[in-house]
């Protein structure tokens, strides 16, 4: 598969998990919005050495897969694919950074690895935060969370609609390069002048599509602004997951977990 | 490049995601008194061709990689910065959810990098004064590669510094710098090449698209003024503040419990709960002999002081794995339970 039927497939297996009916994917979608970004920050603010105390964190994402019914290996694997970047920068870590700063037995541990592993356990938590949130909620929600929780209208207006032309888009361009490819003995890869006339042409009709779609709104009574006829409810439901999610992460960040646990075993 | 959330410190992720709102706000104003209400859908679908661009690759003689559109400097040519700014955050805002590139408090440093130097610093200081306001196929060429080039540079420089402020990689300001920016070098040739073809190619068919953007009048350098000192203040303060702080107290978070509570830690009651379960604790602990404090207490008197205790890290870590696997067996369980229904 090339990478922009990967895109569309991926969307696509998003927006249906987007789609489920369980408790938390009927939540209002700014309670999500404000316990990943809360989630998120408490995960990035323990030092760089830190193992021991980002494994609880993973409780919360378990709970989410578990309660809202989520494919576990899909997330894993995406989560895997986008891991290169964080990997090639933390590498170098244990190389620099030689200090010995745990010690299991006759097993010494220097402060680089540490800080490796502790790295990709941050990646593996945030990213995985953000695809759960996703999941959970669906873009259209998120664009109108963002809105109610401040983000000028302009701005989430021009996320809705980016996402709506998204999916055309992509097939456009799907269908331009599979064409390309049938006539050109499947070479995956185009050569730079086609590419530019390629593109080029993406865009005109792409220009052109917007001008359509400008008349069609204007023909029904758009003045600049956009209407949006969807109400949230933020209830009795909604204010006890905040709440409850606010104190739990609140707990597990400022309360050594696993070292209580530990001692408990050890003594 | 994308930034990653693994790799920032809470600090300077914030501060960059107040650079970046402060600019998302002061560009919708922007739009929205331009009033132009064709620019509405025009945002809308060039963003969702230029998310679908950088997916179609194209090969680069002579190397065997490959090379696709970037996206920003296009997005200012055709729309003017304000709007492509706008854009181009959605773009990358759509990218952090569903493909999880860098991550949502990386966003504000993803969205300024990619998107603040290309429309802010190389369109109207390196393009506009190239191109002018008559355009020509060798001016938009020019004109594209320079900006593309010098604002993937000032972009990739903006990642080594946020990771290298955040202090979560060991890796050496300088080595870092000349690995990044060679490599920029070559995706900024390639982003400006790619930008300044598909331009000209608009150029050759279709001129008063580009024509109609060249021809606004660039008024906008009074306010930007006013937006560049603004942010570079916000940013210099909030991240020299928390950066100290973070010297200081290696733990902003804990730095602040400290002040609440006058501990750093919240310190266990002598009774109660607490007390109960140490009693437990002496029966049930099933590996005693290994308790690695007596070892360890003398140990790190000798070094300089450490960043964490090796007892406690020890049966931190296991406790730690504890509740790692306590996690994932909830999950499962969640899911089993769920099934029959």
């Amino acid at each position: 598969m090339s990478r922009l039927e990967t895109a569309f497939y991926d969307l696509g297996r998003l927006e249906l998990l987007a789609e489920k009916n369980t408790r938390i994917h009927r939540l209002d979608p700014r309670v999500k919005v404000l316990t990943t970004l809360l989630f998120i920050i408490y995960v990035v603010s323990f030092n760089k050495y830190e193992i021991a105390r980002l494994l609880p964190f993973f409780l919360f994402p378990a709970l989410l897969i578990g309660l809202a019914e989520l494919p576990f290996g899909y997330l894993l694997r995406k989560i895997i694919l986008v891991s290169p970047f964080v990997l090639c920068i933390g590498i170098f870590n244990p190389f620099l950074d030689k200090e010995i700063i745990l010690q299991i037995g006759t097993l010494q541990i220097s402060g680089g690895w540490l800080s490796l592993i502790s790295i990709l356990l941050r990646f593996i938590l945030t990213v995985g935060a953000a695809l759960l949130l996703i999941a959970t909620t669906g873009f259209p929600a998120i664009c109108m969370a963002l809105e109610k929780l401040g983000a000028p209208k302009i701005f989430s207006v021009q996320l809705l609609m980016l996402y709506r032309y998204l999916f055309l888009l992509l097939e456009e361009s799907i269908r331009t390069v599979r064409a390309y490819t049938l006539r050109s003995f499947s070479t995956n890869k185009l050569r730079y002048p086609i590419f530019k006339n390629l593109l080029g042409n993406l865009l005109l009709r792409t220009l052109d599509r917007a001008q359509r779609i400008h008349m069609a709104m204007l023909s029904r009574a758009f003045t600049g602004e956009i209407k949006v006829a969807r109400s949230f409810s933020f209830g009795a439901t909604e204010f006890s997951y905040l709440a409850g999610n606010i104190a739990l992460l609140t707990f597990v960040r400022f309360v050594d977990i696993s070292a209580l646990l530990g001692t408990l075993i050890l003594g | 490049m994308h930034m990653a959330d693994a790799l920032l410190s809470p600090g300077i992720g914030g501060a960059m995601w107040a650079a970046t709102a402060a600019t998302t706000i002061y560009c919708a104003r922007k739009v929205q008194n331009q009033l132009d209400d064709r620019k509405i859908p025009l945002m809308g679908v060039l963003g969702a061709f230029v998310f679908a661009a950088q997916m179609i690759n194209f090969s680069i003689p002579g190397t065997g990689s490959s090379g696709h559109l970037g996206g920003g400097l296009l997005l200012a040519i055709l729309l003017g910065p304000h709007a492509a700014f706008l854009t181009l955050a959605s773009v990358l805002t759509v990218q952090a959810l569903f493909f999880a590139d860098g991550g949502l408090l990386a966003l504000g440093c993803n969205i300024f990098n990619l998107g603040f130097f290309p429309c802010f610093v190389t369109y109207p200081f390196i393009f506009k004064n190239i191109v002018r306001d008559r355009p020509s196929s060798r001016r938009l060429t020019t004109g594209s590669i320079l900006a593309a080039i010098i604002g993937l540079q000032l972009g990739s420089f903006g990642v080594v510094l946020q990771t290298h402020f955040s202090g979560i990689t060991a890796l050496p300001l300088f080595s870092f710098l000349v690995v990044m920016q060679p490599i920029h070098l070559a995706i900024g040739l390639v982003e400006g090449i790619v930008t300044a073809g598909v331009a000209s190619f608009i150029w050759s068919v279709r001129p008063e698209i580009i024509a109609c953007v060249a021809s606004e009048k660039p008024r906008y350098r009074i306010p930007l003024k006013k937006v560049l000192i603004g942010i570079l203040l916000t940013f210099a303060f909030s991240a020299g503040f928390l950066t100290w702080y973070g010297s200081e107290n290696p733990d902003g978070l804990e730095w602040a419990i400290e002040n609440i509570t006058g501990t750093r830690e919240l310190a266990p009651p002598q009774q109660g709960i607490h007390a109960d379960l140490e009693k437990i604790q002496d029966k049930t602990s099933f590996l005693p002999a290994y308790r690695f404090k007596a070892a360890t207490a003398s140990n790190q008197k000798d070094k300089k002081q450490m960043s964490i205790k090796t007892g406690a890290s020890v049966s931190g870590l296991l406790g730690g794995i504890l509740v790692l696997f306590c996690a994932l067996f909830i999950g499962f369980f969640l899911k089993k339970i769920k099934k029959p229904v």
